[in-house]
């Protein structure tokens, strides 16, 4: 299944780009994406534990199953105000 | 109505965009950028958000709380982008018939938007530039 993957801010950075779609098996998690971002990045190496995390521009546990056309994101600390 | 804006705030609109005859106060607050942060010099803030889900986020918190201050009528707006030193980031007002209503509203909702929206700031100044509250 398709899902695509959104980086903001210190996540942008660190990816290079903004957004990445992924071809991923049914039943993959947000904590396994986070495995692989981990794996792909080694200034992520030290988070063991996803940020908080979104699906469908809404906060979502880590552990939630995705779905084809699904939109993640992982959410750094937010700072606004 | 939109609660983003990469635009200087305009708070005399947000004002009237609140104020009702039946008000008799209302609470402005602003967040500006300042020159310091944790012993280092600021120069300015780079904001950065996940917008249609900052626009959701803020939504929710601003129902909450005209739900738990039926009196009282807020606007909010965050502005995003590349601000200076001085530069005003949130402006939020709160109008109600008396003031005590308004004063906890608008507490409110800037402690809980800098809760939960998916807003970050990036600082920059002569030793660099980090995002706020990532450990590196």
């Amino acid at each position: 299944m398709r899902v695509r993957l959104l980086f903001f801010a210190v996540l942008r950075d660190i990816a290079g780009r903004g957004d990445a779609e992924l071809e991923l098996p049914e039943g993959t998690r947000p904590r396994e994406v986070w495995q692989q971002l981990r794996a792909q990045h080694h200034e992520l190496a030290a988070y063991e534990q996803p940020p908080l995390t979104a699906i469908n521009e809404s906060y979502a546990s880590p552990d939630d199953v995705l779905r084809e056309g699904d939109e993640l994101a992982f959410i750094p600390p937010v700072a606004g105000g | 109505m939109s609660h983003l804006t990469d635009a200087p705030i305009d708070t005399a609109s947000l004002i009237g965009s609140v104020m009702r005859p039946s008000d008799g106060a209302y609470v402005l607050f602003e967040g500006v950028v300042r020159n310091h942060h944790d012993g280092r010099a600021v120069e300015s803030i780079f904001y950065d958000a996940y917008r249609p889900m900052a626009e959701k986020e803020i939504e929710r918190i601003t129902s909450k709380v005209r739900n738990e201050w039926p009196e009282v009528a807020v606007a909010i707006v965050h502005r995003l982008g590349l601000l200076r030193v001085g530069d005003s980031s949130i402006a939020i007002v709160c109008s109600s018939p008396h003031r005590g209503e308004s004063f906890a509203a608008c507490r409110a909702m800037i402690d809980r938007i800098k809760t939960t929206v998916p807003i970050w700031k990036k600082e920059r100044g002569p030793s660099g530039e980090e995002w706020v509250g990532w450990q590196k």
